[in-house]
Formats: structure tokens, sequence, C-alpha cells
């Protein structure tokens, strides 16, 4: 029974490689390039509240679907929010 | 004469055999393909554009024939006809061989464009041996197509590159691309350890053209110099079809193309857990 519970199959494996190989060389988007549209995200949403910049992640994905190559990418931003009170930050401005 | 009996003879077709990476089988693609489209009776010509290191010649078998080439050719030291050479056991079958002493720079787009131009007049299917990588050979290559077969084997690597193969070919404003997934075998795939042509198919997301299984025949075939289409063996088989479809003709995959057996899809599941 052992067997059948193994680790995941090298075919596996391969096709999860690839997925996320795929993205970053179809997107063709340098690690600096994300780095400046990351700090732009953030001061943008930091001016409406406040944010953990620190933390936050964003990354480009292609949506996976029988028309893969036309599929458009996505991009994908994770910001955590530290504080939602606008009212506090409109005063401030 | 053919143009006599079929008066609206459909236009030559100028195809591109690439994939990128080296070594995943373009060369044998192009000489069964050729050979084939042949054996239906139609003119081809296969140009052979990996200047420098040529091979085509070799896996056809007319290695002992070559008295002019394509840079011989673009440099106007003979014409066109004189470095064709005749395939004597098919009708029909020609070879342009690439130079062996010179590099891709001493061929321009431009040329190879040229070159074909003229070759259409004569042929039903120019069939186009891409050197591997992206580079000019490469473009030298796909500058005289309209339609490409894309080559790959069920690997990371080649898949990868034949991913960004299929990004530059649609930055050319490729049309028509194929894929053809070689080297392909049944028993890993039923053990989960190679990806299945439908994975490849998945990520690669333009039309299955055929699937090649792993044969030993084609060593075989490639020691005698003489392509294996339309022979006995799974590969000859698989290469016939993959020509019939080249054609436009709707063929079944093969058996092994397909065969996922229902144990194997039983057992699958608990490997995916």
């Amino acid at each position: 029974m052992r067997h059948f519970f193994r680790r995941k199959s090298s075919c596996q494996v391969a096709k999860d490689r690839l997925k996320i190989l795929l993205i970053s060389d179809r997107v063709n988007c340098s690690p600096e390039m994300m780095e400046l549209i990351k700090d732009d995200i953030a001061r943008v949403i930091s001016k409406y509240m406040k944010i953990d910049s620190e933390n936050m992640e964003i990354q480009i994905n292609a949506k996976t679907g029988k028309n893969g190559r036309n599929a458009k990418p996505i991009l994908y931003a994770n910001i955590p929010i530290v504080d939602v009170n606008m009212q506090d930050l409109a005063a401030n401005r | 004469m053919e143009n006599q009996i079929f008066p609206e003879k459909k236009s030559s077709e100028v195809i591109v055999v690439t994939s990128g990476k080296g070594g995943v089988g373009k060369t044998t693609t192009s000489a069964n393909v050729g050979t084939g489209l042949a054996k239906l009776g139609k003119k081809v010509c296969l140009i052979d554009t990996d200047i420098g290191l040529r091979n085509l010649d070799v896996v056809m078998g007319l290695e002992n024939r070559i008295v002019y080439n394509l840079v011989d050719v673009v440099e106007g030291n003979c014409r066109v006809k004189q470095a064709l050479i005749r395939d004597k056991r098919h009708p029909g079958l020609y070879l342009m061989p690439s130079a062996q002493t010179r590099d891709k720079s001493a061929v321009t787009p431009g040329q190879m464009i040229k070159v074909i131009e003229h070759l259409k007049e004569q042929f039903d299917y120019i069939i186009l041996d891409c050197p591997a990588g992206i580079e000019q050979g490469f473009q030298n290559a796909i500058a005289g197509a309209d339609r490409a077969l894309v080559v790959t084997t069920p690997e990371v690597s080649a898949i990868r590159d034949a991913d960004r193969i299929i990004g530059l070919l649609e930055a050319n404003g490729f049309k028509q691309m194929d894929l053809i997934i070689n080297r392909l075998r049944m028993d890993m795939v039923k053990r989960g350890d190679m990806m299945s042509a439908q994975d490849v198919v998945d990520i690669l997301a333009i039309p299955l053209i055929g699937i090649i299984p792993d044969d030993e025949n084609v060593v075989i075939a490639t020691n005698q110099g003489e392509p294996l289409v339309g022979g006995d063996s799974p590969a000859g088989r698989a290469y016939a079809n993959v020509v019939q479809r080249v054609e436009g003709r709707e063929i079944p995959f093969l058996n092994f193309e397909k065969g996922i057996s229902f144990w194997t899809r039983v057992s699958g599941i608990f490997h995916r857990v």
C-alpha cells in the first residue's frame, strides 16, 4: 500500500516546473521591473489606506485553459492592509 | 505534367521544421515528412538550412552526391537547379544541401526568400530543416516559410524551448503551427514518469499533428541513410500519419498515441494523492 502513496510522480513534477517556468518566460518581465511596479502600486494604495508594503507580493500568472496561448496573463497583488479607516487618512490629507 | 491533369493544383506550401532545442528530431522529421510526401506523388524539395553543421544529406543517404550547396546558390556560383540533388529512390524528391565549411552569416533572410520563390514554381512542398537556436540560422529558415512544424520531446527543456519558438513564430506572423511530439515512451507515461502527449499539448496549446514513439528503428534507418516513413516500424507508421495530416487529411491517432489503460487510470488516481 505504501507504494501507492509515494512521492509525486516525476511527470507531475515536470508539469509543475514547466507551468512556473513558462509564465516567467512568456511574460518576459525582469525582477527589477516587477520591483518598480510593486513600489508604484504601494505608493498609490497608500494614499487611501495604510498598507504593509514590506509584506506585499505581486506576481504575474497566466490563465490556464484550453486556449492557453491566447489567454492574457493576470497581475495578482497581495497587499496586507494595516488600517482601513479611510476617514482618518482623508482627514490627514 | 501534373498541372495539365489537375489545372487547379494547390499552390506550393513552404514548411519549416523547427524546435529551438537541438537533438529532438528536426532533421529526422524533415527527412521523413519530405520522403513521405514524395511517396504520395508530390514534388518535394528539402532544404538543409543548418549552415556549417549539415546533417540532412546524411540522414537522407545523399552525402556522396553533393556538388553545389545552398551558399553556392545565394552567392551565384551555380544555378538553383545545379544544387538540387535528385533522390533516385523517390521520383519528385530533391535535396538542397547546406554548406559545411561556412557559417550562418553566409546567408540572409532576404536571400532565402528569393531562393524559395524560385523553387515554389517547381515544387508542391518545400521543407526547410531549421538549425537549433534562435539566432540568424533560425531567422533564415523561417523567412520564406508560411507554415511550421514544431518538434519537441516530452522533456522540460525541449518543451520550454518549443514554447519560446512558438512565441517567436507568432511574433513573425505565422498562422499555422503544428506540434510533433517525438520520442514518446508509452511505458514511461503509464508509470507516471513521462509527460503524456495530452500534457504537452495542454502546455504548448497548438494543434497536434503527430506523435512519434521512441523507436530504435529510427537509429537503424539513420545508420542506413534511408528514412523509415511508410515502413512497418512504429515510428514509420507514425510518420506516415503525420504526412497524411500535413496533406490535410483527418487521420485518427495510433493506439500507442492515445493509450492509457484502465488500470493505469486507477493507479494514477492513487499516485496523484
